[in-house]
């Protein structure tokens, strides 16, 4: 792997990291979404949504943030993946849209409650599946002719993309569920640890799945997976991952805090790097590379002048609001 | 039902549905989110508790406008590499970074600040509770600071350069991309009509209000400030949307030239022409009301300035007139009607009757919806204005759109309109809930966590209250009667 620091790379590591934000952030809210049929209508399921009703609009900005950085950044890759991928996308925006206005609607409407309960799980179960399936099928490989996707509306459709929309929503179900395990107690707290434990056996199995389906996908994934010099960079991702993982299973079994949170978010991140080993330096596997999709200079060192000025105050006000809001969520919520 | 039309049309009234549903919701909350700063800030200075009072009421509307924007404004930004995937891969390089600032220095400023705004009072104090007010506030405007960027640059396109592989490149100087030629000119109109929608449903709440009872001392605060907004700012939008019109006199004649319905070249002194209906095959507007030589005095300040007409553009290169001349007048007309409310409130001021006049409340409570109806008006003549180009004079709409399939736009359309109608017809609908409340002393904010038996039975009449003190109302009195 010959990686060279230009620009380019850069931006490719920026949007990964905004990606990989939106991931694990707006994963909790997400999560607490898919797992919320199994809370006690009341104040279980008004504290789980409380633990995210400050900060969920901050978690999902991340995401405009990895798609309008990736139309700026590498804008052809932009203009490629979301037409390959249109009834994805298309899903994600409306599952977005019910889970988003769900916060607001609930309070506001007790005789139909249930009805916007049902539209904050759907919502976020529908967002879950459809980004784990893009991401499939952006891995998968998709058709480019002429700077223009190539393929047919349903290509993106296949039991691999299936199984990495279930990792995904998986994956989002264990970091909800040790999320809570940090902001609740008592009863509520034993009952997002013993979800916790069942979403990380069902992300570390599905990971696996996707890893060694990766293997089988596309000879140049395996070989950078399995041979040398290759393997010697790639080979701590699988093993830290394991140890990670072992961890992260003790912790759900006596930690009452945020430690499971914490490992959670270590899991993710080193299946994103894994992701990045699979990837490099393709953009859009298997044809354009991030050279090939990027911006012209001048447009990359606007940018990267912004980034380089608001980002460490993005994250000062974000930590802060975080700050705001620590501890426990208490029964009477937020006044 | 669509089988007759194309990708193209229905990627196009995707995209029209969207963007106008979307734009309703900021050009509230824009507004909104300063009004909420003024109260806060009016509070802090005087200590009176009705600034208080009137900043939780509508802080409680802000929550639903502002999420319903949010997750509207999600599509937007998707929706340009969805479904104009060509116009992304173009144009990428010149507005991408635009958009990004806007991610960078508005969206994360409004969604982190937007948590303590809504639920940090008690947790923060006063003073910093103010500041991330005032933050939510200032990131409405930078957010359109720099979308408004991004479309006038669409509209008036410099500082490029074509690159090889026919993408547009920033030329030298980013000033001359985001400092476009009709730029400032659209910041100040649009920012302004935020500013007046909301000053008129504020308004409008106040009216309804002091019709059902003018002895409510918060409906007339309200009341007043939004009538001093009118009176103020309707006067300054007319002139700043003529210099806008001017503006687009220069840089894109014939948008003008569709607005005013010139399908003819009038060498000297072109008419304005009132009403009519424009006729575009015969070119002609049929049944004129025209005051002779006014269009050349409004537009070039001389009565008989000659002013060139449709028939000096090539026909492929001619927007639609009827939408462009129709959206046109709606929304000046309303333009004036506010300017006429503004007016008589000064004058009901004046004659000390501004809360005792039921003809003046009710015509604000008609007028409460008028801003919304005037900027989407006004979008429809600038974005029809321009066709058919996407890019003006460089890219066409119909050389942008993404290589999809009719029936995938077709399902996906027919999905928005379904969701939005339900989830914002919903919203909508919460949010007049929340409006026909009357305002009062003891109001509380955005909370969270009715645990208790009390507040899940629904509404229940409040006790009674002392309208001319509401001072004297119980702190909690709406906790017992809320019903959430």
């Amino acid at each position: 792997m010959d990686v060279n620091v230009d620009l380019t790379t850069i931006w490719a590591f920026i949007i990964a990291f905004a990606v990989f934000a939106y991931v694990v952030m707006d994963g909790f809210d997400l999560g607490i979404g898919i797992l919320f049929p199994t809370f006690e209508v009341g104040p279980e399921r008004d504290r789980a949504m409380n633990s995210i009703a400050p900060v969920w609009d901050g978690n999902e900005t991340w995401l405009v943030l990895g798609g309008g950085g990736l139309f700026a950044a590498f804008p052809l890759a932009y203009a490629v993946i979301l037409p390959a991928t249109y009834p994805l996308i298309i899903a994600m925006l409306l599952g977005l849209v019910f889970r988003g206005v769900a916060f607001e609607y609930r309070w506001r409407d007790p005789g139909h409650r249930r009805y916007w309960d049902a539209a904050f799980t759907g919502g976020s179960l529908v967002a879950a599946m459809a980004q784990g399936m893009t991401l499939g099928a952006l891995l998968q490989g998709i058709e480019v002719v002429d700077r223009s996707y190539a393929g047919s509306w349903f290509d993106w459709l296949t039991p691999y993309t299936l199984l990495t929309g279930l990792g995904t929503v998986a994956g989002y179900a264990l970091l909800g569920a040790t999320w809570l395990v940090w902001k609740l107690d008592g009863e509520s707290q034993h009952h997002a640890r013993k979800l916790g434990k069942r979403a990380a056996w069902a992300t570390l199995v599905l990971m696996g799945g996707v890893s060694l389906y990766n293997v089988f996908l596309n000879a140049e994934y395996a070989e950078r997976w399995l041979t040398a010099p290759e393997i010697y960079f790639a080979a701590p991702v699988p093993i830290l991952t394991a140890v990670i993982a072992v961890m992260l299973l003790r912790a759900l079994s006596v930690d009452r805090h945020s430690k499971p949170f914490w490992l959670s978010l270590a899991l993710f991140f080193f299946g994103m790097a894994g992701l990045g080993v699979t990837m490099w330096p393709y953009v859009v596997p298997p044809g354009l590379t991030i050279w090939d999709a990027a911006a012209p200079e001048r447009s990359q060192i606007f940018m990267l002048v912004g980034v380089a000025i608001t980002m460490p105050l993005i994250i000062a006000y974000t930590a802060w609001a975080y700050w705001v809001f620590r501890g426990k969520v208490a029964d009477e919520g937020y006044h | 039902m669509f089988e007759q039309l194309d990708a193209l049309l229905l990627a196009r009234i995707q995209f029209a549905f969207t963007v106008s549903f979307h734009f309703i919701f900021p050009a509230f909350s824009i507004g909104l989110a300063s009004y909420l700063a003024v109260l806060e800030g009016l509070w802090l200075k005087t200590g009176k508790a009705i600034y208080l009072d009137l900043f939780k009421y509508w802080l409680k509307i802000f929550a639903i406008a502002f999420a319903m924007g949010v997750v509207s404004g999600i599509v937007m930004s998707y929706q340009f590499g969805t479904n104009w995937s060509v116009f992304s891969d173009i144009a990428g390089p010149v507005i991408g970074p635009l958009m990004a600032y806007e991610v960078l220095t508005a969206f994360f400023l409004e969604a982190g600040f937007l948590g303590v705004m809504l639920f940090g009072m008690n947790k923060v104090g006063k003073k910093l509770h103010f500041a991330a007010t005032l933050m939510v506030a200032v990131g409405t405007f930078i957010s359109a600071f720099w979308i408004l960027s991004v479309n006038s640059w669409m509209q008036t396109p410099v500082g490029y350069e074509i690159g090889a592989n026919g993408q547009y490149l920033p030329g030298e100087s980013w000033w001359d991309i985001v400092f476009n030629p009709s730029f400032p000119y659209r910041l100040v109109h649009t920012v302004i009509a935020a500013y007046l929608t909301t000053a008129f449903v504020v308004g409008g709440v106040g009216a309804w209000h002091l019709l059902k009872d003018r002895t409510n001392l918060h409906a007339r605060k309200m009341f007043s400030m939004a009538m001093w907004m009118a009176a103020i700012v309707a006067p300054i939008q007319i002139f700043a949307g003529d210099m806008h019109g001017l503006n687009t006199l220069e840089h894109q004649p014939q948008k003008v030239m569709a607005m005013e319905g010139h399908f003819e070249s009038h060498p000297d002194g072109a008419p304005l022409i009132l009403f009519g209906i424009p006729n575009s095959e015969e070119k002609r507007v049929d049944y004129a009301i025209e005051i002779p030589k006014a269009s050349s005095l409004i537009l070039k300040h001389d009565l008989d300035a000659p002013l060139a007409g449709l028939d000096t553009i090539p026909d492929d290169e001619e927007p639609p007139v009827g939408i462009v001349f129709w959206s046109f007048r709606i929304m000046v007309g309303i333009g004036f009607a506010m300017l006429g409310i503004g007016a008589w409130s000064l004058f009901a001021r004046f004659r000390k009757r501004l809360y005792e006049w039921p003809m003046l409340h009710r015509a604000a409570l008609v007028m409460a919806p008028s801003g919304f109806v005037a900027v989407i008006a006004g979008w429809i003549t600038t974005e029809v204005g321009r066709q058919p180009y996407v890019i003006y004079n460089l890219l066409r709409t119909a050389d942008a759109a993404s290589p999809l399939d009719a029936p995938a736009v077709a399902a996906s359309l027919l999905a928005f309109v379904v969701v939005y109608f339900a989830v914002f017809g919903a919203g909508v609908w919460y949010i007049l809930h929340l409006m026909h409340k009357p305002p009062h002393a003891g109001e509380h904010g955005v909370k969270r966590g009715d645990t208790g038996p009390i507040r899940t039975a629904g509404i229940t009449p409040g006790p009674s209250q002392n309208p001319d003190d509401p001072d004297t109302l119980p702190r909690d009195h709406e906790e017992a009667t809320d019903g959430r």
